[in-house]
């Protein structure tokens, strides 16, 4: 009997993995062979869905950009035939672990622990997770383990929050632990805001009883009854997932009261986010959880004291939280074994950008960034020069190339001026502008402000303006000083993290691409030739098809031609508007 | 019809049995019902919770995720992450306001649209992404989300046109 599996994560349903899995479902209505059909998560290739397995006899087969077409070919000539239809096969994991396919270079460098689910069971079954292991260590904790041992374990296992700060988890778990009360809560934070992160979504699409096993066996470690999941409400299927997780984990006595035969009662509840980045900072999100505005709170006291509602609370993320079975089933031994000396374990890194292999990799902490972008990434898309890779969101910073030997962990990430945060990783080249990334991170931070520290309310404002001023060519060679100052300002008196980091995208790349902001400033050029009003558009003759739509669109008209002939634009006249990139149906205008 | 819409909702709050922090689920769920908060709904979920209208108009503006004015039947959301803005996002952005012939922010004269831009939609890797209600488009350009909205366009004509037979 096979099994397939076609990749239903959000990415996968993005590139049409929907139209697939309704091919097949036909196919196999009208033709049944020996195979069942199942769902699953993302398993990290993204670039290459959507993505359909085939498994039998111990081998697995993964098949990329299965388009309906491509579906019914792998149908009838696998499913039905048993032939393995080399050209479109990314992945082959033969018996005994020998891999072999376009994509092995992808998979191989990886540790996969957080990931261990993601891609090869079915996340609306909890059959499949139970059939992988899942809640053995949930068993082990709940049955074998007193809460002082459960703590230690985590302690050893050097587990750091993989939300973005790496504090100590078992340490953390320790506090919560030790401050007595009659309630106490535990808190998933799945408000994944930091643009370019995306683990944490794939890991609630991919495997979201992992996070609620985590959930269950921190509670039992801090002696809470329940947890709160805070979740974006941008990602609708990692909620209606974890829906279903919960209903079913319910229903199988590993939520509810008396767990596992125990005395130890635990649930959980999901609270959906209502679109305000503060609120992944731990104070306000229990203020949101709490239905008020979500606003920082000042700590001390901190959430291990009092947090939400004033009660004892441990908060960790997403990615935190999926760790700790495995660790628990495992060993602390066993996890303390990958990584760095105080970095330990594995992270889960969002390779975006300009790498070829956008997707998720998990691989021990200290791999180099170079190893990460150029090995598992497979290098820049279109073989153009790498130049920085942007760390941490918006609390973090941009890394040059030549600082791309710097190991990925805790302690050499900040030396750069960026941060570890959550894992996003977003690659640039060449034509990626450093001042209007400055910029970009600056239009985020200052709208999602909440307003309460006015140097984080209006400094990011101010930087704001500086920085549009630049990336349109008005930039005069004080805005230099007066990014530096008004980043000094803003970092010491905000009180919360987001005004605290808010400047370190303009600080790293004024560190490191000091000359990208003298180009802008003094000689009113864009050298990525990025910036809309310091480059020169052009039509591209082999593509243009002279359909005359950029011309009507054009403010000035500065385009001309003849219908069906090619268009060509009158530099003189050009306002740089971006109105002819942006109308044209060929994509066949392009800057320069 | 209206009263009856308005009692659907009024229903919905019977259930809420005072568990604090429910607010922002309620205003989820007037916001499901009725595409938007409007005064009224805001009137009853103050009288149910007893939290001052005030209070609650301070929690609705907080929120990007809450709207105060009616949305279009299709709600789109633009990604301008990190990922798709260095993807091309603007781009992106300006042939869909070009299209729609409305702003972010805006919703079309016919109220078939309404367009926003989004922070991260989390599908960096087939940037840049749009989101179009619950369905997510990859790897567009200018082009296809000209021909992507053009569809939808489609769509809803078709309906308006069943619905009137």
């Amino acid at each position: 009997m096979s099994k397939i599996y076609v990749g239903m994560g959000t990415c996968g349903l993005s590139a049409g993995a929907r139209d697939t899995y309704d091919t097949l479902k036909k196919l196999m209505g009208e033709a049944p062979a020996k195979a069942d059909l199942h769902i699953t998560g993302c398993i990290g290739m993204c670039y290459r869905e959507p993505l359909v397995e085939i498994r039998d006899n111990g081998t697995r087969v993964i098949y990329g950009e299965v388009t309906p077409e491509r579906a019914e070919e792998i149908y009838k000539r696998h499913v039905q035939n048993r032939e393995i239809i080399d050209e479109y096969v990314v992945l082959h994991e033969k018996v005994g672990g020998e891999l072999a396919g376009s994509e092995t270079d992808f998979i191989a460098p990886q540790e996969r622990i957080v990931l261990r689910n993601c891609g090869t069971i079915d996340p609306e079954s909890i059959a499949d997770y139970e059939a992988a292991g899942g809640y053995q260590g949930l068993r082990k904790a709940l049955l074998n383990m007193t809460s002082e041992e459960i703590i230690a374990e985590v302690k050893a296992s050097g587990l750091r929050g993989r939300g973005g700060a790496g504090f100590p988890t078992g340490l953390k778990w320790s506090f919560a632990a030790g401050n007595p009360s009659n309630r106490k809560f535990v808190v998933c934070n799945a408000d994944e805001g930091d643009p370019g992160a995306f683990m944490d979504r794939s890991v609630l699409e991919g495997d979201p009883h992992a996070v609620l096993e985590g959930m269950i066996i921190c509670g039992r470690a801090i002696g809470a009854d329940f947890g709160y999941i805070y979740c974006r409400a941008e990602y609708p299927l990692a909620i209606k997932r974890l829906n279903i997780a919960i209903a079913s984990a319910r229903e199988k006595g590993y939520l509810g009261k008396h767990i596992l035969g125990t005395e130890f009662n635990f649930d959980v509840k999901i609270k959906q986010g209502a679109g305000a980045f503060v609120c992944g900072e731990e104070t306000a999100l229990f203020a949101s959880i709490e239905g008020e505005r979500g606003m920082p709170r000042i700590r001390p006291p901190f959430p291990a004291e009092k947090g939400l509602w004033q009660k004892p609370t441990n908060n960790n993320n997403v990615e935190t939280y999926a760790n700790v079975p495995w660790i628990i089933t495992r060993g602390a031994k066993a996890y303390a074994a990958y990584g760095t000396e105080k970095s330990r374990g594995t992270k889960v890194f969002a390779l975006a950008g300009k790498v070829r292999h956008g997707g998720l990799a998990e691989v021990p902490m200290g791999m180099s960034i170079r190893d990460l972008v150029f090995k598992v990434g497979g290098g820049i898309k279109q073989d153009k020069r790498f130049k920085a890779v942007q760390m941490g969101g918006p609390s973090g910073g941009c890394i040059p190339e030549h600082l791309a030997d710097t190991p990925v962990d805790f302690e050499n990430i900040p030396q750069t001026g960026a941060i570890m945060g959550s894992g996003g990783m977003v690659v640039m080249d060449e034509t990626t502008c450093m001042v209007d990334i400055a910029r970009f991170f600056l239009d985020f931070t200052q709208a999602e402000s909440c307003g309460k520290c006015t140097f984080c309310r209006i400094g990011t404002l101010r930087m704001l303006e500086v920085l549009e001023r630049i990336t349109r060519g008005e930039g005069v060679p004080e805005d230099i000083e007066t990014l530096r100052q008004l980043s000094v300002q803003i970092k010491e008196s905000s009180l919360c993290g987001l005004g605290q980091t808010a400047p370190n995208p303009v600080l790293t790349t004024l560190k490191y691409f000091l000359d990208e902001y003298r180009a802008h400033i003094e000689d009113k050029k864009c050298p990525a030739k990025s910036c809309a009003a310091l480059v020169d558009y052009f039509i591209d003759p082999e593509k243009c098809v002279g359909c005359t739509v950029c011309a009507k669109n054009c403010p000035v008209d500065a385009i001309s031609g003849q219908p069906k002939q090619v268009h060509v634009i009158d530099q003189g006249k050009c306002v740089k508007c971006g109105k002819c990139i942006s109308s044209c149906n060929f994509d066949a205008v392009y800057k320069d | 019809m209206a009263d009856q819409h308005d009692a659907d909702f009024t229903f919905r709050l019977w259930r809420y049995d005072g568990e604090p922090g429910e607010l922002i689920p309620l205003l989820q769920s007037a916001q499901e019902h009725f595409g938007y908060i409007p005064r009224r709904a805001l009137k009853y979920i103050s009288s149910v919770t007893n939290v001052p209208e005030s209070t609650i108009y301070g929690v609705i503006t907080f929120y990007s995720q809450f709207r105060l004015q009616p949305m279009g039947q299709h709600v789109i959301r633009v990604c301008a992450g990190t990922a798709c803005h260095v993807a091309g996002a603007t781009n992106l952005i300006d042939a869909v306001q070009d299209e729609l012939g409305i702003e972010v922010g805006g919703t079309t004269a016919d109220g078939v649209f309404t367009l926003f831009t989004v922070a991260c939609l989390g599908c960096c890797s087939l940037a840049p992404v749009m989101m179009v209600d619950d369905e997510t488009h990859g790897r567009l350009s200018p082009a296809t989300v000209r021909k992507i909205l053009r569809g939808y366009r489609r769509q809803a004509a078709k309906q308006a046109v069943a619905e009137q037979v």
